[in-house]
């Protein structure tokens, strides 16, 4: 091995024990009001998070502080960038930052509609964040765009049809092809199968199972669904009032809740 | 060329000293910062918004006693736009008016830049509805004034993207943008893109109002101005099949004039004081016997 391949590898090794994205006592409050405090944790690479709770439990909170949409009052996120270094992501400059966002990062909402233009044509929205990007030729556009309808299970004649035309399990799909195409390395997710009838939701859970395993996406996926956690993530944090309330593997916590909250959580699921 | 007596109750180019400054000044910024959308203190003028109030501003701002204006709509001088414009700056400038693009010295527009060369010491007034070029794609002022802060311009790719998906090629045919000086994304107005590469290095100077929208922006002269496109798709001009029907230019923007209820047709100069000059040479296109009086 030469010397440079083993500097590499040392390289390699070094980072994975890293984190992707590290999380320390955040806070943030509405007033005298608590959205969620004292939130600390890791995620590295590959790795995929659910953070659950029922509504109100400062979940969406804590997932906008995180990606930059809502300032937290207290605590820090750093981020490890492409070059290896850890960066305080308020400490960014705001072109940064948005660079990020369309890069690096993908956020999948609830709500397609926020996600997507819904004026332009399903090939456009794909393109976009690659003409973000600076690319300017028309035919390799398209044929990623094509590319990736067909990795989301959309059928590619409708690539110049608008998101409007779409069922929502489409829409859907195409959000997340939207933000998966400059493969990013941490995709944040929003319930991303609330909303959806039981049918299509197993399905795309299938498909984001499949992309995650194969393009080693760190995810964060916030969700009140238990059976969306079990399926998808690796580690759990469960949240109630703002606080994390118990914080394992996905597995362990869900067979053997510890906090009498996740043992109601996990209780309250019902048996079909 | 005719001199006008001016109606000596309003201030010289209807606007008061005060409000010519603030404007001056918007202007004098535009210029540093070519492309840049300077938002000013857009007054009410005695048109209705559409009408080209922005670009009588800036004119108002600009006019000396000595300058020669001319003013078209859609290339030509004799419509109810450029009458009424040039009437009104007859009245409260008493400024010498002219229809001929070389003796003027500002030359006020909506849509069209004249066909012949504008040469240094002109400034062509553009009239602008909505200076914002990316209005369409994003309804936010405040997103769209941080997207050009950021040189975030690929939303305006997107557009094209829709167009070439669409139509099989850019069909953007006016208000198409450009980037100016490989920095701001501008509309330059609802000009044909057959005039886009007349703003390319221009020798004069170009002013662009918008008065509902209280912008100005400048190209000043000899600033880079080039279309957007894709590098498979890349930008291209109208191009017309016969020459103007009565001066018989060719390579230049033509009208369709309707002649009968048989869907008789003919395509004339858009630009009337082009095609005038070239029919006093003698030139003749092939209807100019039937058709001229």
């Amino acid at each position: 091995m030469t010397v440079a391949a083993a500097k590499i590898e040392t390289l390699d090794r070094e980072s994975a024990a890293l984190p992707l994205l590290s999380v320390r006592s955040v806070t943030r409050t509405y007033g005298a009001r608590i959205g969620c405090a004292d939130v600390s944790f890791d995620i590295w690479p590959g790795e995929v998070l659910a953070v659950v709770g029922e509504s109100g439990s400062g979940k969406t909170t804590l997932l906008n502080c995180i990606s930059t949409r809502l300032e937290p009052t207290s605590g820090t996120i750093s981020y490890r960038m492409r070059d290896g270094e850890m960066r305080d992501l308020y400490q960014l400059e705001e072109a940064e930052r948005r660079v990020l966002l369309r890069t690096d990062w993908g956020f999948v909402h609830q709500n397609p509609a926020d996600g997507l233009r819904m004026t332009v044509s399903a090939g456009a929205n794909v393109g976009e964040r690659l003409m973000a990007v600076g690319q300017r030729h028309y035919g390799r556009l398209r044929s990623t765009a094509t590319d990736w309808l067909g990795r989301v299970e959309i059928d590619t004649e409708r690539i110049d049809d608008q998101p409007r035309a779409f069922s929502g399990g489409m829409r859907q799909r195409l959000q997340i092809a939207r933000n998966l195409v400059t493969a990013p390395r941490l995709v944040f997710m929003d319930e991303p199968t609330g909303g959806l009838d039981v049918s299509v939701q197993a399905r795309l859970l299938d498909l984001l199972r499949g992309l995650v395993n194969d393009l080693g996406l760190a995810v964060i996926i916030v969700t009140h669904d238990l059976a969306v956690a079990r399926l998808l993530s690796h580690r759990m944090l469960v949240m109630k009032d703002g606080r994390v309330v118990e914080h394992g593997l996905t597995d362990r916590l869900l067979d053997d809740p510890q906090a009498p909250y996740t043992q109601l959580l996990v209780s309250s699921i019902l048996q079909v | 060329m005719t001199a006008h007596a001016r109606t000596s109750s309003y201030n010289f180019a209807y606007l008061d000293e005060q409000t010519k400054r603030m404007i001056r000044r918007a202007i004098l910024k535009a210029i540093a910062i070519p492309g840049y959308q300077v938002p000013f203190a857009s007054r009410e003028m005695p048109m209705p918004y559409g009408w080209g109030t922005g670009g009588v501003q800036v004119t108002a701002a600009i006019l000396g006693p000595k300058d020669v204006l001319k003013v078209i709509d859609q290339g030509a001088d004799d419509t109810t736009n450029a009458v009424s414009i040039r009437k009104f700056f007859q009245r409260v400038a008493g400024v010498e008016t002219t229809t001929r693009t070389a003796d003027a010295t500002i030359i006020q527009t909506r849509h069209r830049i004249p066909e012949a060369p504008l040469k240094q010491g002109q400034v062509l007034v553009y009239q602008v509805p909505i200076p914002e070029p990316l209005r369409f794609l994003e309804p936010r002022e405040t997103e769209t004034r941080k997207m050009h802060a950021l040189e975030e311009y690929g939303l305006m790719h997107v557009k094209l993207y829709e167009d070439i998906a669409r139509n099989g090629h850019i069909a953007t045919t006016y208000a198409y943008p450009v980037k100016v000086e490989g920095r701001y994304v501008m509309d330059p107005s609802p000009t044909p893109k057959f005039d886009n590469p007349k703003m390319h290095m221009s020798e004069a100077l170009q002013l662009f109002g918008a008065g509902r929208e209280k912008r100005i922006y400048a190209l000043p002269p000899h600033t880079e101005v080039v279309s957007l496109d894709f590098e498979d798709h890349p930008f291209e001009v109208q191009r017309f099949d016969k020459p103007c029907a009565l001066c018989g230019a060719e390579r230049v923007y033509l009208d369709e004039v309707v002649l009968d209820d048989r869907g008789g047709n003919m395509f004339v100069c858009s630009d009337t004081d082009h095609c005038e000059s070239r029919r006093a040479e003698g030139l003749r296109g092939a209807l100019s016997g039937e058709v001229a009086p």
